[in-house]
């Protein structure tokens, strides 16, 4: 059985997906790809199903919110990891922020069920075909996406919350 | 050691041969501060702090306080210790509407008291945004004797507090500005 090595695995996505692929990185040894938001489920299945490849673990799916990137302004990045061959993937897929729609990966991934409201929660991602696309940690009567970079840092003179009311 | 132990002080009244007449207020005012059965509501490092305060070496139960009630249909005194999420907000509230009155409650630390160092939106910001409180204690977080001044300073109110203090119109205005009936 050949091993499964970065460039192998390269070499596979490329000739499955290559016009889906929009980027490739290899930072700190983990393959990254900035992939097509509508081939997620795809690449995901493909990944997944693979005779060999099997990437059957999903690590974690997150978002991430980017202002200055116009039609692209969050993006999800769903880390998976083929326990046999001991290989991690990265894939980030950018988004517009106007219509935050990419496919649920929880029909492939039991663990994306959580993960999806979670990034839903914080950036309002919206996973289309998810069962239950609700918040999952913040108070369910709050009316905004906490983790976008949407509000100022705090006003550095005010004077309510200085250490000394606080016995430090 | 008969001397060795103490008990409480007498409330102001009039002795005479056979008799010591004092009103009932400072009677059950007596009682009540010397048997305060605190309910903890303990949710991070000021509980650790509140766990010093009830063991062997600050002993809270020299105050009355021996008994923890886990349940709040028993308890006199809420006390909450640690940061309160937004999330929670509602089951503290629920909490204290379970207790019966006489209820006080003691707030401690920077947490409970303002929101402390979590100045952000899944913190509440003090609790006292959902129910009444009627001690503060500061620090972050503060030491067993901070806490015991705390009770202490709970136990003045205990004793000093009318009968008829929880059927007046301006208490009835405290609890509905809570929105609680």
């Amino acid at each position: 059985m050949a091993e499964v090595t970065n460039e192998f695995l390269l070499d596979r996505l490329h000739q499955q997906f290559g016009d889906k692929i929009l980027t490739t990185e290899v930072p700190y040894g983990i393959v990254t790809l900035v992939i097509d938001p509508s081939a997620v489920l795809d690449i995901l299945t493909w990944l997944h199903k693979d005779k060999l490849l099997k990437f059957q673990f999903l690590t974690d799916i997150c978002g991430s919110h980017h202002p200055d990137i116009k039609n692209g302004e969050l993006s999800v990045i769903y880390h998976v990891q083929s326990m046999e061959n001991n290989i991690r993937l990265r894939l980030k897929a950018f988004i517009p922020i106007d219509k935050p729609d990419i496919p649920s990966a929880s029909s492939l991934y039991s663990a994306a069920n959580w993960m999806e409201r979670e990034t839903y929660d914080f950036y309002g991602i919206n996973f289309t075909g998810h069962p239950n696309m609700t918040r999952i940690l913040n108070v369910e009567e709050m009316d905004y996406f906490p983790l976008r970079k949407e509000y100022p840092l705090e006003d550095g003179t005010r004077e309510d919350k200085e250490d000394k009311y606080f016995g430090r | 050691m008969t001397k060795d132990i103490k008990i409480a002080e007498t409330p102001p009244g009039h002795t005479g041969e056979g008799f010591f007449a004092t009103s009932l207020d400072k009677v059950v005012g007596l009682a009540r501060a010397n048997s305060i059965w605190p309910l903890p509501f303990a949710t991070s490092c000021c509980g650790i702090e509140f766990m010093a305060t009830m063991g062997s070496n600050y002993d809270l139960a020299r105050f009355g306080s021996e008994r923890m009630s886990f349940s709040p249909r028993q308890a006199d005194l809420l006390l909450v210790a640690g940061t309160i999420a937004k999330k929670m907000g509602p089951i503290l509230k629920q909490v204290y509407l379970q207790m019966a009155e006489p209820r006080w409650v003691l707030s401690i630390g920077a947490c409970a008291s303002s929101g402390g160092i979590f100045d952000t939106y899944s913190v509440l910001q003090g609790i006292d945004r959902v129910i009444p409180v009627d001690v503060y204690v500061p620090g972050c977080p503060p030491r067993p004797e901070q806490i015991i001044d705390g009770i202490m300073k709970i136990q003045e109110l205990v004793k000093n507090e009318p009968l008829r203090r929880r059927n007046s119109p301006e208490y009835k205005a405290l609890l509905h500005s809570y929105g609680i009936q």
